[in-house]
């Protein structure tokens, strides 16, 4: 087994684990690469299948590549989709001029919740990965949510041997982490050993390309020549700066980040 | 190019420096992302304090505000030789269950100890752990060296003292390092300001350990983790934790001790059907017969089958809020199965410091003990000094994992071969003089005694004494004991726990047919374990109206000891018996004997008498 093999049959696991052990489950679906790649190891986990809801939450804000990729996808791996969207908070005209972690609440945070709410799951399945930044760097593949969607970051359970939490008082959720352990390099490792798809905006044009995707307002293109997946291992393989360095949110405050993710951000 | 990668924990006492030496590492090899460290500056500037390097791993707010690690965090490191994953873990008390978190999933450790203050607490209940989490390759940074001058002599001392402790609890590190964080000292670079030392540099020592292979030598387990019907294939889907797989092998399913061909490996977008999976592959089978196995079954092959039992040792740390007690009840989680176990007996709490066995029976939160579990029915496992992966559990409490431990058998017989059933095709003939007929003419029932209770309890002496008396009464009885059969129907038994095991079984079936035929028995055996004598009464349920009569002989070791009319006890405690019960190996008292003959405070004619009494009530045909 190499490198990528021990990473994609530990997500496996995780996947397996998290099947068998919560009774509604979905995944968010970003339309990013890493929730790309994460889609893929389920069917790897399921022998093609699927077996759950994806939830995609729209800002409204997102890029229109990124919308018109979902659509074609999701047909095509037949998914069941769930798209979930804060129409409230859009008509009374949430943007991020009203401040950019305000915008992020508002539409993500919220935006979720009332989907969770309202479909009652009781385990999300979220691709964050520890490399990411530092409040990540200390989640638990198997982390609790209060009644609120809190993130009880002080008083994390402790998580050994792949024996995950997985009893919840009622009202609670779970998060599943099943790509944690990856790196941002490891992702695009393993999207050209399996040859899958990611929506253009990666790929260098007239030299930028997006490392990092979300919003149009709070997410800017960096400098790359880098225009396909090779070039981009390529280049990853060489850079020291960080993959979020286009994610305006995080460059808020000190702990902008925290923040967020307290309150039930991914 | 594959390259080696390797995970690597750091742990130890409160502010030795952990998080400060791994920023430093990353600072020194190179690794940081740009204008990390001028983001760690102008944060320390906003506090109005001097540059930490351990904010680099030390992220939420409140471990900034504090200057202490709350939880473990997961960061990569690339250098020239290989990938690691370095995991910062936490040294206060508090946040041990971090600690073990993030410990329990690495391959080398290395313990921080501050140069100043020495070996503390959590210096050695954190080596302690690490024995527990089965981390061998173990490395000892010493550090804040500047603080003592980057003295050679304070070095050894604290050096000696950290050896000597993980001496005690069989862990040797491989190098002793001195560094200091702040002052970046012997971390990537040799420091002039040690030239005493000769080792290598904290970086080196780091690189020279190698990275564990996947057991793949080790007999095949596979915990079954769930079976899938999403299409036409029924998918038996798992990790193999240990060993290999091939596509034609026959598998082993436990507990459930059934058996079938792997017809193909499953898998989804790979170019090549596999035929053979390794140790630490997710893989899915399916099967060439249709039988029924759930998620928790343990896969191996027949030839190198796990241990079946309904009880083991454990060796545990506690992480739960709630102290852990004999006699409470938790759900045990073994690789994929989960069932409720009670806690038998806490045989031993051991403190930490200085390992000594303390006057209590109580494992309070963070602590460490030698326990006793039993369920309700049997499972599969397997040692853990047989197999790591498959030998180790976690006790849930409520809704949280509140503890995990790594098994022993010693003393406990592996239950398999008593369970198995090798003959089938079998139908028993009708007899036509049923128990109620020869009762009539007997004038009593048929029955067993079982007799339990320790070495030197008075058992035999008081079997036989039964025996005699109620002969002389009329009554049909007879007296299995232990060296009888043993010449005999037993003769190819030993003493090990499997085969005492097996001895009981065989006198427990011996002693149904002898109650079938009649007569009232008697067996005389110390019968040490719950289970034996379970099995035995079962043996009395395959056939109608035979009771079946547990009789506690009851004597404390003490006394036993006193008595020692064998002189047993005294070649026990010179170690010359292996797994004498009550000495080296348990006793476990019944729990509600029918009839209960305390030996140890009446005298043999008044324990004769009890039982005859209590046989008379029960065994002799009242008049219509
Ligand atoms: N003088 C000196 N101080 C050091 C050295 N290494 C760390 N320190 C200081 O010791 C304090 C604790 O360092 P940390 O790295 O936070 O300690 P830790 O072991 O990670 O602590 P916890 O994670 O909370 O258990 C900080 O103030 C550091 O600046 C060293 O080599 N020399
Ligand atoms: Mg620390």
């Amino acid at each position: 087994m190499d490198h990528l093999d021990r990473l994609e049959s530990q997500s496996i696991y995780i996947f397996r684990e998290a099947f068998n052990k919560i009774e509604h489950l979905t995944m968010l679906w970003s339309i990013g690469k890493d929730s790309n790649a994460m889609l893929w190891l389920a069917r790897k986990a399921f022998f093609g299948h699927v077996p759950f809801p994806v939830v995609h939450i729209d800002t409204s804000y997102k890029l229109p590549e990124m919308i018109e990729f979902r659509d074609r996808m999701a047909k095509e791996w037949g998914l069941k989709m769930i798209v979930g969207q804060n129409k409230e908070a859009l008509a009374a005209g949430m943007n991020h001029t009203k401040g950019r972690v305000t915008c992020c609440t508002a539409l993500k945070t919220d935006g979720l919740k009332a989907v969770v709410a309202e479909q009652g799951f009781t385990g999300i399945i979220a691709g964050i990965r520890r490399d990411e930044e530092g409040t990540r760097s200390k989640e638990r593949v198997f982390s609790p949510r209060g009644e609120g969607a809190e993130w009880d970051f002080r008083d994390q359970p402790p998580e050994f041997w792949d024996q995950f939490k997985t009893d919840m008082p009622p009202g609670t959720h779970l998060r599943i982490h099943p790509i944690l352990h990856w790196t941002e390099v490891d992702i695009w490792r393993y999207i050209r050993r399996e040859n899958i798809p990611v929506v253009d905006l990666y790929f260098a044009k007239n030299g930028k390309r997006y490392r990092s995707l979300g919003c149009a307002p709070c997410t800017s293109p960096v400098e790359s020549s880098a225009s396909n997946v090779e070039e981009i291992i390529a280049e990853l393989e060489d850079t020291r700066v960080p993959e979020r360095a286009g994610r305006a949110q995080d460059q808020e405050a000190e702990d902008a980040f925290e923040r967020l993710r307290v309150d039930g951000y991914m | 190019m594959t390259r080696e990668s390797n995970s690597i924990v750091f742990v130890g006492h409160v502010d030795h420096g952990k998080s400060t030496l791994i920023g430093r590492i990353f600072n020194d090899t190179g690794m940081l992302p740009t204008g990390k460290v001028d983001a760690i500056r102008a944060t320390c500037e906003r506090r109005g304090m001097p540059f930490e390097w351990a904010f680099l791993m030390d992220a939420l707010q409140a471990e900034r505000d504090q200057g202490v690690t709350i939880d473990a965090a997961h960061i990569r490191l690339r250098t020239k030789r290989r990938d690691y994953l370095i995991i910062d873990a936490p040294g206060h008390k508090e946040f041990l269950k971090n600690m073990v978190t993030g410990a329990a999933g690495a391959e080398v450790a290395v313990l921080v100890i501050d140069a100043n203050e020495g070996v503390r607490e959590q210096s050695r209940r954190h080596g302690y752990l690490l024995r527990l989490l089965g981390i061998k390759s173990i490395a000892v940074a010493i550090n804040k060296m500047d603080l003592v001058d980057y003295g050679a002599e304070r070095f050894g001392e604290v050096a000696k003292e950290i050896r000597s402790y993980l001496a005690s609890i069989d862990v040797k590190p491989t190098y002793i390092v001195p560094v200091s964080g702040n002052a970046g000292e012997n971390i990537v670079t040799a420091s002039p300001k040690m030239d005493w030392y000769q080792g290598p540099n904290l970086m080196d020592a780091l690189d020279r350990f190698t990275a564990t292979a996947p057991a793949r030598d080790l007999p095949l387990r596979m915990a079954l983790q769930d079976v899938y019907k999403f299409d036409a294939r029924r998918i038996f889907a798992g990790r193999i934790e240990t060993g290999q797989l091939r596509v034609g092998d026959t598998v082993l399913f436990s507990p459930a001790n059934r058996k079938a061909r792997v017809a193909s490996l499953e898998s989804w977008n790979t170019p090549v059907p596999k035929s053979v999976a390794e140790a630490g592959e997710s893989v899915g089978f399916i099967l060439e017969d249709q039988i029924f196995a759930e998620r928790g079954e343990l896969v191996s092959h027949a030839t190198h089958p796990p241990v079946e039992t309904n009880v083991f040792r454990a060796h545990v740390f506690w992480l739960g809020r709630e102290p852990l007690e004999a006699g409470k009840e938790y759900k045990l989680r073994l690789n994929t199965a989960e069932l409720p176990v009670r806690v038998q007996a806490v045989e031993k709490v051991i403190d930490t410091h200085d390992l000594s066995p303390q006057k209590t029976d109580r494992v309070e939160r963070n602590g460490v003990a030698e326990i006793v579990l039993r369920a309700n029915k049997i499972f599969a496992v397997d040692e853990f000094t047989n197999n790591s992966q498959t030998g180790r559990f976690v006790l849930v409490d409520g809704y949280d994992i509140a503890g995990g431990g790594i098994v022993s058998m010693r003393g406990y017989p592996d239950q398999r071969r008593i369970i198995e059933v090798k003959s089938t095709n079998i139908s028993a003939v009708e007899y036509q003089v049923t128990p109620e007929r020869r009762a009539e003419r007997n004038g009593h029932c048929g029955g067993v005694l079982w007799f339990t209770g320790l070495s030197g309890a008075g058992k035999s002496t008081l079997a036989v004494e039964v025996e005699q008396k109620l002969f002389r009464k009329g009554y049909h009885v007879y007296v299995l004991d232990g060296d009888n059969v043993r010449r005999g129907l037993n003769a190819n038994l030993g003493f090990s726990p499997e085969d005492r095991a097996e001895n009981i079984r065989r006198v427990g079936e011996v002693a149904a047919l002898f109650a079938h035929a009649g007569f009232i028995v008697i067996t005389a055996f110390i019968s040490p374990y719950r289970s034996d004598r379970d099995r035995a009464r079962g043996a009395t349920r395959d056939f109608d109206n035979i009771d079946f009569h547990e009789v506690y002989i009851e004597a404390d070791l003490e006394t036993c000891e006193t008595r020692d009319p064998k002189g047993l006890y005294k070649r026990a405690r010179r170690g010359d018996i292996k797994e004498f019960t009550g000495i080296s190996a348990p006793y476990e008292a019944p729990e509600s004997p029918e009839l209960l003959v305390s030996s140890g405070e009446a005298d043999i004619d008044a324990c004769t008498d009890k039982i005859l009494e209590y046989i008379e009530q029960h065994f002799t045909l009242k008049a219509v």
